[in-house]
């Protein structure tokens, strides 16, 4: 018996093997690379095997670097609150007010944004929002606004509009999924026990439904906090977030100690949020079974 | 015997569309407080839905149902004096035990710790008692269900609908709770409508019991009256096991026909053993059950009026019992058909399980016949 085991542990180990080493390398060398980096001194140009801790000491006194770090936890926060505030109710109504038979395809639409690069879609976002974009030039040209609207574009709230809109699919589907596990019976329980349909959403559906809320925060949240691209077009390069920051220190200014320290200080501070909510959802996962 | 209580359900002509199909055609029906009432049918006969019309999960097309003699078309499920128990239990998964119970208790003047009281009390009428701080989803099937009945208990409802409770879980079970719900509803005196496809739930359980086929009621007797004189070949056929017999009317007069069935010869039967309601179409036909008639051996006396000689053509063990399935001599003369019955016998010890391809005789009453024309 105990042998058998240990040939079906072999082949597991046997089979995983593979996409191991290649996480390993994708994954854990780059990463190790990094946070060697972030211990060494800058010797301008090259990077001189000192070991040191004054990258981290700058990146946490720098008022600079605290800035853009609180700024990108705030835009993050910001895009997560009003994309599953958003996808919430999409996630609702595909599930429960769709007909079964046309959940697929409502779910198929939602993909649809994926179909053009990331990048593209950002440079649209821009070609709306812009000082002589299509909101600012349709509203003139119906004589509704006088002078092109100014906080859409080059600040916080485009980037939030669209980063909310890039990751509104990844919002939805969790949610979704999590609607769907409800067995409707509960619901009208919650209505059979006295409950009108607000209450037994409160007290029924949302509850039941937070695993799937958290999950899309975590999945919204992570990949925002270090998003490059938009605060890059939409922001105008004006409001950096900390990937810029350490996009500038890596190649602008071949900074690489303190690029290092910087990504993986950021790199801290997600998984610090991630664990506190993956904490709160095993809460909320303790239930199902 | 219950004729005297008052009505608590009544449904006057309810209809129910879904869209094309006609899911409840004409529902008339009282139940009574008090009634252990029992909805019974195969499965797509409306049952359910006539359950859920009933605790306002369905809106009715046409029609009326009343509650305690106020009109339920205008009021919302969380507004009826119903409760229900589900199907699936339904027991919230992130709530525990007790707040499953106390669920309903949220606008519940009274303070916690009178609650809790409720909660802990519910719980022992069901046999939970100490269960409260369970998570619900560790519970096991029949927990649940016990949960289930509590919560919707503690409310004090005026009807406690049941759908199909006891469906889900193995037959030991089942039949111990079918006792245990039989007491639990004299204890609390609660209307009961149980929604079942199970006929002998229904038998065991119900004071009276409404036979549904595709969204009618086709009868509403008491279980006895049921099993004994069912109105129609198909409800007979649907409650337990009935033989059925092509018929020959040869006369009738002053409500009693005289009849031919092949290998039982000529019967004469009275109006109180002549259905009427034969809708399947399927020409006169003799029924009976099979425990009515009996197995003799070649010299063994009997009490019974007559006896008919028939070849056993298989023997079917169940240990209490035994079904015989018999040839009766000379019903093949008639239509050329084999028409086998079939006889039940208890087994007692020292008789012996008689074996395929034994001449027997088969001794009966023709009081136990029924004929559907």
């Amino acid at each position: 018996m105990a042998k058998g085991l240990d040939a079906q542990a072999r082949q597991g180990y046997a089979l995983i093997a593979p996409p191991f080493l290649y996480a390993l390398l994708i994954l854990a060398a780059p990463l190790l690379t990094i946070l060697t980096y972030s211990f060494l001194t800058d010797g301008y140009l090259t990077v001189v095997r000192d070991f040191t801790w004054a990258n981290y000491v700058q990146v946490w006194t720098d008022p600079i670097v605290r800035t853009v770090m609180l700024r990108s936890l705030t835009v993050s926060a910001l895009v997560t609150l009003v994309t599953v505030l958003l996808a919430f109710p999409v996630a609702y109504y595909v599930s429960f007010m769709v007909r079964p038979e046309k959940k697929a395809t409502w779910l198929f639409l939602i993909t649809i944004p994926f179909w053009t690069s990331y990048l593209i879609r950002v440079f649209l976002w821009k070609v709306i929002l812009g000082y002589n974009g299509v909101i600012n030039s349709s509203l003139t040209g119906l004589g509704i606004i006088d002078e092109p609207l100014t906080f859409i574009l080059y600040n916080v709230n485009s980037i939030v509009i669209t980063l909310a809109h890039a990751y509104a699919p990844f919002a939805i589907l969790p949610i979704f999924v999590a609607l769907e596990k409800i067995d409707r019976s509960l619901l009208e329980a919650g209505r059979d026990l006295g409950e009108s349909r607000a209450m037994t959403f409160w007290r029924v559906t949302l509850p039941l439904a937070m695993p799937g809320v958290l999950a899309a925060v975590l999945i919204v949240f992570i990949p925002t906090i270090g998003d490059y691209v938009t605060p890059e077009l939409i922001g105008g390069g004006k409001i950096p977030m900390i990937a810029n920051l350490i996009q500038v220190q890596m190649l602008a200014l071949d900074n690489r100690p303190l690029g290092s320290a910087l990504a993986v200080t950021a790199m801290a501070i997600v998984a610090l949020v991630s664990i506190v909510f993956l904490l709160i959802n095993r809460r909320f996962l303790k239930v199902r079974s | 015997m219950t004729d005297d209580r008052k009505p608590m359900i009544e449904c006057r002509g309810v209809h129910k569309h879904y869209g094309d199909y006609h899911a409840l055609r004409g529902i008339d029906l009282t139940i009574r407080a008090g009634e252990f009432f029992s909805l019974l049918g195969p499965s797509g006969c409306g049952k359910t839905t006539l359950l859920r019309t009933i605790a306002g999960f369905e809106d009715i097309s046409e029609g009326a149902i009343l509650i305690d003699q106020k009109h339920m078309e205008e009021v919302p499920a969380n507004k009826r004096p119903t409760n229900m128990v589900f199907q699936s239990y339904a027991i919230f998964p992130h709530l525990t035990v007790a707040q499953n119970v106390a669920f309903g208790l949220r606008r519940d003047p009274r303070g916690k710790a009178e609650k809790a009281a409720l909660v802990e009390e519910a719980l022992a009428m069901v046999g939970l008692r100490g269960y409260g701080n369970r998570a619900a989803h560790a519970l096991s099937g029949g927990q649940r269900q016990r949960v289930a009945l509590a919560r919707a208990l503690i409310l004090k409802p005026k009807v406690l609908l049941l759908d199909e409770p006891l469906s889900a879980l193995d037959r030991k079970m089942r039949e111990q709770m079918q006792v245990e719900l039989i007491k639990l509803q004299r204890q609390v005196g609660i209307t009961f409508v149980l929604v079942t496809h199970d006929q002998e739930e229904a038998l065991v359980m119900s004071d009276r019991i409404a036979v549904m086929f595709e969204g009618e009621i086709a009868q509403l007797d008491g279980p006895e009256a049921l099993y004994a004189r069912p109105a129609s070949r198909r409800v007979a056929d649907f409650i337990g096991v009935m033989n059925f017999l092509p018929a020959h009317i040869l006369g009738e007069s002053d409500g009693v026909a005289t009849v031919e069935a092949p290998g039982l010869g000529v019967v004469e039967l009275p109006a109180r053993q002549i259905s009427r309601a034969n809708p399947d179409d399927e020409g006169p036909t003799i029924g009976f059950r099979p425990e009515t008639m009996t197995l003799v051996g070649p010299n063994q006396a009997h009490s019974q009026p007559r006896e008919t000689n028939a070849t056993i053509d298989e023997v079917v063990y169940y240990g209490d019992m035994t079904y015989y399935d018999l040839r009766l001599d000379g019903a093949a003369a008639i239509d050329g058909k084999a028409h086998t019955v079939r006889i039940s016998m208890r087994n007692v010890f020292g008789r012996d399980v008689q074996e395929v391809g034994t001449r027997t005789r088969l001794a009966w009453s023709p009081g136990s016949l029924v004929l559907f024309r």
